[in-house]
Formats: C-alpha cells, sequence, structure tokens
C-alpha cells in the first residue's frame, strides 16, 4: 500500500473508490452496469478530447515544419481552433448525392469509427486505466484495427464515384498488405514476453523495455511495425488512397458533415491507436522508467503518473510520424505494395525466426543481465 | 539563307519569295505540303521545328502563316504562308504528321477561323465548343450575343470527334470515337488541384494505368487575340501579363519589344538593365513556384511552402517597384513605367546569397530523396525528336537534350553582354526537368550579379507619341519566358490597332506532348509529368 501514498496523482484511488460506493449502495448487477456505462461515456469522452487536441496538435506542429505559423485566431494560440472546428463540422448539412448506394454510403463511416473506438478501448492508458485487458490483447487489436478497411472500400463503391473508387481500391491493397507486417511486428513481440495480454507486457516490461530486451529483432520489429502503422493510418508517404494532389480527397470526397467528420476523427485517432500500441509493446508503455535495484530512483519517477508516462511516449511517436509526414513525398502504388512484399514481409518473417532462437538460446537482455 | 532561296525558286516557281524581315515564301493550298516536305528533308539544314503557326483572314482569303526553323539553329527562319479563298468550307493540307505541334495549333485554326485541315487526325474545335456558331476571328463575325447565348444547361462530354482524311477516292469525311468502347474514363480537371488550373485531361484508364488522354481546354479562354484587334498597342500590354501570369514581366517584354522593333522606338540603357534584371527575377520566381508546385504534386507538401517562401521575397522586390506582385506591370513600350526604388539594389543583393543557400537546402531536402527519385527519374521520358516536334521548349525541352534557349541563340534585351551558361541535360525525363529548373534559378542570379551594380544613369523610359501606329508589315518578337519560347506576332496595316495579333505560347506545346509521354504509365506520374512540365493554362487559352 505504498504505492497509494508515492502515486498521488493516479486514478486508481479514484476508480477504487468509486467501485466500493456504488457496491455498498446497489446491487453488484447494477454496480456492474453503471460501471459500465461510466467506463463507455469516459472513453468516447477521451476518445473526442484527444482527436481534438491531436489536430491542434498536429496542425501546430506541420506549421512549424513548413515555416508557417497555424491556427493562430481562435483563443490564444489557436487552442479553441478545433473546438470551433468540431462545433462546425457538428452544425454542417450533410449533403445527399444523388445516385449513391444510400444504406451503403451511410453506413461506411461506422464502419470506420467503430473499428477506431473498439481498438482503442484495448489500449492501457495507465495503471488500472484500461477498458478491455484480454489475454489475447494483441490478436484482439490486430482484428479489430482491420475491421475499418470495410468503411473505406464501402465509401469508396457506394458514393459513385470515380476518383473514390482509385482512392478505394488502393486503400485496400494497401490495408491488406501492411496490416500482414503489422501484425507479424507485434507476433515477434509475443514471442519475447511469452504473453498476448497487454498488462502482462507491460509488467514483463519493467526494468527493461521491449526494444532493449530483444534488441536487434526487436529494433527490426519496431521500425517495421512504425512503418506498416504509418501505412495503415494513410498518412505520411503512404497516403495514396487520399492522394490530394491526384484524387482530390480518395475515399471520402463525396462525405460531407459529420460524415466526414467520422473519417477525419478516425485517420486521427488511429494514429494515436498505432503510437499508443507501439508505446505499449515496445516503449514499456505506461510504466515510468524503473532501473533495477535504484530503489529511490524508482519511487520518484512513480510521482509522474502513469497516463503521464503513456501519454508523453505516444506524442513522442506520434511527432515522429508527422516528421516523416511531411518530409516525403508520396510513394506510388506498385512502389508501395514491392516495399511491403518484397522487403517488409521477408524480413518480417526472417525477424520472428531471429527472435524464436534468441528467446531460446536465452540471448534477450533480461536473460543475459 | 541564299541557297535554300533558290533552291526554293527552282523547285517551285509559282511561290513568291517575299523579302521582308523574314524570309516569306508564299504558296498556293495545293503546293504547301510539298514545299513543307522539302523543308523538313531538306538535308543540309531541315527545318524540323514548327516555331508558330497562325490563322489569318485579310478580308477575303483566309489563311496560315508558318514559321520554320531548323531546331540546330533557329536563327534561321523561313514563313510559308498560305491562303484559300474558299470562305464556305475551306480546306487545308495538314502538317502534323511532321510536326506534331501543328495538331493542337490547327484545331485552333479550324475553331478560330473555320479551316479545316485534311488529313489531321482529329478534328474538333480546340478552345471553344463544337456547337459555336461562326468563326470568332473572322473579320466578318458576327458577335452578337444573341447568335450564341450564355448556355446555363450542363452538357454532357462527347467522345466522338471527326476528321477529313484523303482516300484514293477523294475526300472522305468521317467521325470516331475517342475512346475504345467499355474504357474507365476519368476527368482529370477541369475542376482538380493538379492540373494547374482549368486544364482537362479526359483520361482512359487500365487500372492504375493511362491509357490514353484528350486534351480539352478553354475553359479561361477570353478571346484575348480577338480583343486586341481592337485596342491601342499600350492597352493590349496590359493582357500580356494574365497569359502567363508567372511570367507576367517577360511576356509584356515580347509584346513591349515587338512594337518597339515595328515602331523604331530606342529604349533607354537604363531600362534595358531593369528589364533584364526584372525578367531573371521573374523567371526565378516562375521557376520557385514550378518547383513548388511539383513537389507538390508529388505530395510533398512542405517543400511547397519553402519555395513559396523564397517567391515571397522576389514578390516582395516587385511590389516595391511597380505595385504588382503576380502581374508584373513594369514594361511599357519604350521602357519601363517605373524607376526603380532607392533600395532595389540593396534588396536584391540580399536575396542572392540567401536564395543560394536555399537552393542548396532543397538540394539537401528534396533532389536526393529515395522516394522523390523513385517519382521523377526515367518517368515522363521525352526524347529529343518528339520534343523538337511538339515544339517543347524551356527547361522542358532543353532537359530532352535540345538546345533552345533564345536569350542564346537571339539575344536580346542585355543578354549578349552577360555571361551564363544554358543548362541542357540529355536524360528527358521528369527529373532531368527538376534539375534544370533548379539550374536555371542559379543561372539567373549569376546574371543578376552581373547587372545589378552597374545600372546606368538616365531615363527610364523613352519618350513616345502619345498615340502608337506601326507602319505596315508583320513583326515578330520571341523571349524566353519562364515556360519557354513566347512569342508575340503582329500584323499592322498602319492603324493604331493591330490587324492580327498572336501569342505563340509555350504551354500548349507542353500540354500538347502530355498525352505522348503520359502513355503507360500511372496515374500518379501522370499528375508528377505534369508539374514536371509546369504548364500555366490561361496561357494556352489566351
Amino acid at each position: 500500500m505504498l504505492q497509494n501514498y508515492s502515486q498521488p496523482f493516479e486514478f486508481t484511488n479514484l476508480t477504487k473508490w468509486i467501485d466500493t460506493a456504488l457496491n455498498a449502495n446497489l446491487p453488484a448487477f447494477w454496480a456492474l452496469v453503471i460501471e459500465l456505462l461510466l467506463v463507455g461515456i469516459a472513453l468516447l469522452a477521451i476518445y473526442a478530447l484527444t482527436a481534438m487536441i491531436l489536430i491542434y496538435v498536429e496542425r501546430k506542429i506541420t506549421a512549424f515544419f513548413q515555416a508557417r505559423i497555424g491556427p493562430n485566431r481562435v483563443g490564444k494560440y489557436g487552442i479553441f481552433q478545433t473546438v470551433a472546428d468540431v462545433l462546425k463540422i457538428l452544425l454542417k448539412e450533410i449533403i445527399h448525392i444523388n445516385r449513391v448506394d444510400k444504406f451503403l454510403f451511410f453506413a461506411a463511416p461506422f464502419f470506420m469509427i467503430v473499428a477506431s473506438v473498439l481498438t482503442f478501448g484495448a489500449i492501457p492508458f495507465g495503471q488500472s486505466l484500461h477498458a478491455v485487458d484480454f489475454n489475447i490483447g494483441a490478436f484482439y487489436v490486430t482484428a479489430v484495427s482491420s475491421l475499418g478497411i470495410i468503411g473505406v472500400l464501402l465509401a469508396g463503391w457506394s458514393s459513385n464515384n470515380k476518383y473514390s473508387m482509385i482512392g478505394a481500391m488502393r486503400s485496400g491493397a494497401q490495408f491488406v498488405s501492411y496490416e500482414l507486417s503489422a501484425g507479424f511486428a507485434l507476433m515477434t513481440m509475443v514471442v519475447l514476453t511469452g504473453t498476448m495480454q497487454f498488462s502482462e507486457m507491460i509488467e514483463t516490461q519493467r526494468y527493461c523495455w521491449n526494444i532493449f530486451n530483444g534488441h536487434i529483432s526487436s529494433l527490426v520489429a519496431f521500425s517495421i511495425y512504425l512503418i506498416s502503422g504509418h501505412a495503415e493510418t494513410n498518412r505520411g508517404p503512404f497516403d495514396l488512397p487520399e492522394a490530394e494532389s491526384e484524387l482530390t480527397a480518395g475515399y471520402h470526397t463525396e462525405y460531407s458533415g459529420l460524415q466526414f467528420g467520422f473519417y477525419y476523427l478516425a485517420e486521427y485517432l488511429n494514429m494515436f491507436i498505432i503510437a499508443g500500441i507501439a508505446a505499449t509493446v515496445f516503449l514499456g508503455g505506461w510504466m515510468p522508467l524503473q532501473v533495477n535495484g535504484w530503489d529511490a530512483f524508482n519511487q520518484l519517477m512513480w510521482y509522474i503518473p502513469s497516463y503521464l508516462w503513456f501519454t508523453g511516449k505516444v506524442f513522442l511517436l506520434i511527432f515522429f510520424s508527422l516528421w516523416v509526414r511531411w518530409s516525403f513525398p508520396r510513394l506510388r502504388i506498385d512502389q508501395l505494395l514491392n516495399l511491403e512484399w518484397k522487403y517488409l514481409l521477408p524480413i518480417n518473417l526472417v525477424n520472428i525466426l531471429v527472435m524464436v532462437l534468441l528467446v531460446l538460446a536465452g540471448w534477450t537482455l533480461n536473460d543475459l543481465f | 539563307m541564299e541557297t535554300i532561296k533558290s533552291l526554293i525558286q527552282s523547285n517551285f516557281p509559282k511561290a513568291t519569295i517575299a523579302e521582308t524581315e523574314k524570309l516569306t515564301v508564299i504558296v498556293a493550298p495545293n503546293e504547301l505540303r510539298s514545299l513543307v516536305e522539302f523543308l523538313y528533308k531538306y538535308e543540309a539544314m531541315p527545318f524540323d521545328y514548327l516555331v508558330y503557326l497562325i490563322g489569318g483572314d485579310d478580308g477575303e482569303k483566309l489563311g496560315v502563316t508558318y514559321l520554320f526553323s531548323p531546331s540546330t539553329n533557329p536563327t534561321v527562319e523561313l514563313v510559308v504562308k498560305t491562303a484559300t479563298a474558299d470562305r464556305e468550307n475551306p480546306l487545308l493540307y495538314t502538317i502534323t504528321d511532321m510536326y506534331e505541334t501543328a495538331h493542337l495549333n490547327e484545331r485552333e485554326v479550324f475553331a478560330m477561323y473555320g479551316i479545316r485541315f485534311i488529313n489531321n487526325p482529329d478534328m474538333r474545335r480546340f478552345l471553344i465548343n463544337d456547337d459555336w456558331v461562326g468563326f470568332p476571328m473572322r473579320k466578318d463575325y458576327n458577335a452578337d450575343p444573341a447568335v450564341n447565348p450564355v448556355s446555363i444547361e450542363s452538357k454532357d462530354m462527347s467522345d466522338i470527334s471527326n476528321r477529313i482524311i484523303e482516300t484514293s477516292e477523294g475526300l472522305k469525311e468521317e467521325s470516331f470515337s475517342i475512346f475504345e468502347e467499355g474504357d474507365y474514363i476519368i476527368n482529370i480537371g477541369p475542376q482538380h488541384p493538379s492540373t494547374h488550373g482549368v486544364m482537362h485531361f479526359r483520361t482512359s484508364l487500365d487500372g492504375e494505368i493511362v491509357k490514353k488522354i484528350d486534351v480539352i481546354s478553354g475553359y479561361i479562354h477570353r478571346g484575348m487575340e480577338k480583343l486586341s484587334e481592337g485596342m491601342t498597342y499600350p492597352q493590349i500590354l496590359h493582357f500580356t501579363d494574365r497569359l502567363d501570369y508567372l511570367s507576367a514581366g517577360i511576356n509584356r517584354h515580347a509584346l513591349c519589344m515587338c512594337v518597339e522593333k515595328a515602331g523604331g522606338i530606342e529604349v533607354p540603357e537604363r531600362a534595358q538593365y531593369i528589364r533584364t534584371i526584372m525578367d531573371e527575377l521573374n523567371r526565378i520566381s516562375s521557376h520557385l513556384l514550378a518547383w513548388s508546385a511539383q513537389t507538390n504534386d508529388l505530395g510533398a507538401t512542405t517543400a511547397f511552402i519553402y519555395g513559396m517562401r523564397e517567391r515571397e521575397m522576389v514578390l516582395d522586390i516587385f511590389d516595391k517597384t511597380c505595385g504588382g506582385r503576380l502581374i508584373v506591370n513594369n514594361n511599357v513600350i519604350g521602357g519601363t513605367m517605373f524607376d526603380i526604388y532607392a533600395d532595389f539594389q540593396k534588396d536584391v543583393k540580399a536575396f542572392i546569397p540567401y536564395m543560394r543557400e536555399k537552393l542548396k537546402e532543397y538540394d539537401r531536402f528534396f533532389s536526393h530523396n529515395v522516394i522523390a527519385l523513385g517519382r521523377m527519374v526515367k518517368i515522363g521520358n521525352l526524347s529529343k525528336e518528339d520534343a523538337i516536334s511538339y515544339a517543347v521548349t524551356g527547361p522542358a525541352g532543353r532537359a530532352s537534350g535540345w538546345s533552345c534557349d533564345v536569350r542564346k541563340y537571339q539575344p536580346y534585351a542585355l543578354y549578349d553582354k552577360v555571361e551564363f551558361k544554358e543548362i541542357i541535360r540529355y536524360e528527358g525525363d521528369s527529373y532531368a526537368r527538376y534539375l534544370n529548373r533548379l539550374d536555371e534559378i542559379e543561372e539567373s542570379l549569376h546574371i543578376i550579379e552581373q547587372l545589378i551594380d552597374n545600372i546606368p544613369e538616365g531615363e527610364h523610359c523613352a519618350k513616345t507619341k502619345a498615340i502608337i501606329k506601326l507602319p505596315e508589315g508583320e513583326y515578330y518578337q520571341g523571349v524566353e519566358a519562364g515556360k519557354g519560347l513566347f512569342g508575340v506576332y503582329i500584323e499592322s496595316r498602319g492603324e493604331k490597332t493591330p490587324y492580327r495579333l498572336k501569342f505563340r505560347s509555350p504551354s500548349m506545346a507542353l500540354v500538347s506532348v502530355m498525352p505522348l509521354i503520359c502513355k503507360n504509365e500511372k496515374i500518379s506520374d501522370f499528375i508528377g509529368i505534369g508539374g514536371s512540365m509546369d504548364y500555366v493554362i490561361p496561357d494556352i487559352d489566351r
């Protein structure tokens, strides 16, 4: 219980308090229902808030990359710009397009947002801030995040627009290809940690992050995960499905108002999710920096709340992603697929084998020291 | 020149040879093709470069004027004229099979004068709609708005074209479809972020691969050439800025020089210095925008803004000099409208080292990027022969190994007094065009450097008469604009307004070659190649 006093800013105390208070006053079933609702609302709120913060951060950082100032009119330094944008997009009219496949057209954005929210729930934000902690967490994340592509394909197909169609087809090819690499990279780390559960993965990284623990193999997996994650979120040099200068806006050309907002939101959140999973699997997640044997130091590190550690790591990765995005020109579709099938995938397959050998031979850093 | 003259005389005895400013050969329509073929195949010096093709109407006859040059030595110029008296159904033979650039030009002549060209593979009107009543550039054209009312109905695109071909049984008119049955056709443009204006490429795709492109232009056609016929020369000056707005000052320089040459107006030395420096600054700003737009077309938004940042400094100098930023309206007939401002030299001298520094930055940031190289090297190959046949001049033509810099072969203003290199590359791909522009920025800086400290004192504008009348005759002046050879052709009948005025625009050639070099490339590369060609649409539409 020493931790309770040493971690004054953690949410653990709050959640515990709510749990005991509810259970003391209500039957167990209703307590559970209310808790589920609370978690759901909290998740959605965080989801929307994160997107808003991300959009602001991206616009500001991009502006600095591009020798511009960025949003600076709404509030000091333009901090309320995204709030205004969200309000605007909520109030905007949804334009009905003639000759679209109505049902699919309306359903498509939901696939996108639902896939994104489902994945979002599985991210461990901090100590005990973890909505869904399956024992097959990594597998679950891979599975549900790939649902998003259905939304993209449906959007392109139902829009009755040739540009959208080309964008959607590109997206399909890209997503299917890079999902493979991302999955294999996660698998490599599953081999290293011996578990698919995110909370356990974080626990095993207490004194040595996975990226160092598996040294060569981990580094390769980390790079591949970042590249394919980048490709999966349709950003950076891999933004072919949107390809502003070629396809105007790709698969979501015909969407307006909140429907477009869903795609927009999901795109930013996917960036966060990829960075979040990379931080969790490779960089120790919300676990503060701990050094084996330095108890005083470790104690001190716990004073910084775990969710701040997580956010810090995630934003570092997001910054990296923005850096790449705003530096490189766009790949062509055949170059994109070449990169995946001719380079990343074979490297990945070999990498898993290397990792298995490392683990079996006991050459990971944890085993060595 | 004398040999070719006597050869033409002996081979075509019926042709009239007039020795005006340029050697002019007037032939009957039925002899035109054989004369052009003779010139094209002339062994000592093949005239394989069609500089311009201009339709004309002298009130009775409808005719076409050609200017041919050997691509190896464009200083040698030969004008060929032909005319037909048939105003109802004027027919001439095409020269498209020898000079590809004639294709779009002949279609323009058809749209404007109604002359149809036998054997031209696609004889639709260019620049104006197929259902337009009358031929606007004819002198007897009825400009009553009731004849061609503004339509607010949306029209479907028709892919049916027609042509006249000569068969053994005589002339045959036929219509044909441009695309094949079942082609997946998308409209790239007229509203598209990467067509650099309201250009319309009707493109048939096979998956991601471009099968065929149909170029449709005219969405911003303002009828400048027709309007000019009712305007005095100082008034027409304002049109030139609105052609290729990125080389506004250079275009204006061309018209000024053409009028000055015709009217015998002496331009003060100081004005020549100012004009040359401003032209080069204009070229830098044009190339910077081309570089930015190309990187943006390839998906690098940051590089786009870097280019804009440096361009801003040039625009500020323009702003302080003449008040115009994009539309540099400094040149007037006889000199410049304004003298340079007090800190002009200081500003320009500050800009030169700054730009050099930034050129290095561009090089580090983009020129050797792996992805950028993959998107440019060996993409959009344009051979030297095709460049000449399509009359692709400017940085794009020089990237294909064709030495076609007007500043070198026909120096105007002060270009014979300064030392600079003509940048030539032989690869002919997007990357060569890309590098050519960056290198030309460096050369322009070098030219400015040589002039900026030596601007002589004196008048900046010659005194001209209140009303400028040009003596009867035909005048032509070409300059090297940002995109290539920009020419002004004036036919004067001694009035204060031109009888016929034609702008030879470089962008039209650049666009006409797009279907050739984009064939079988990916759609992304089509956009990238478009960026590397750097065309400006108002320059085509005029």
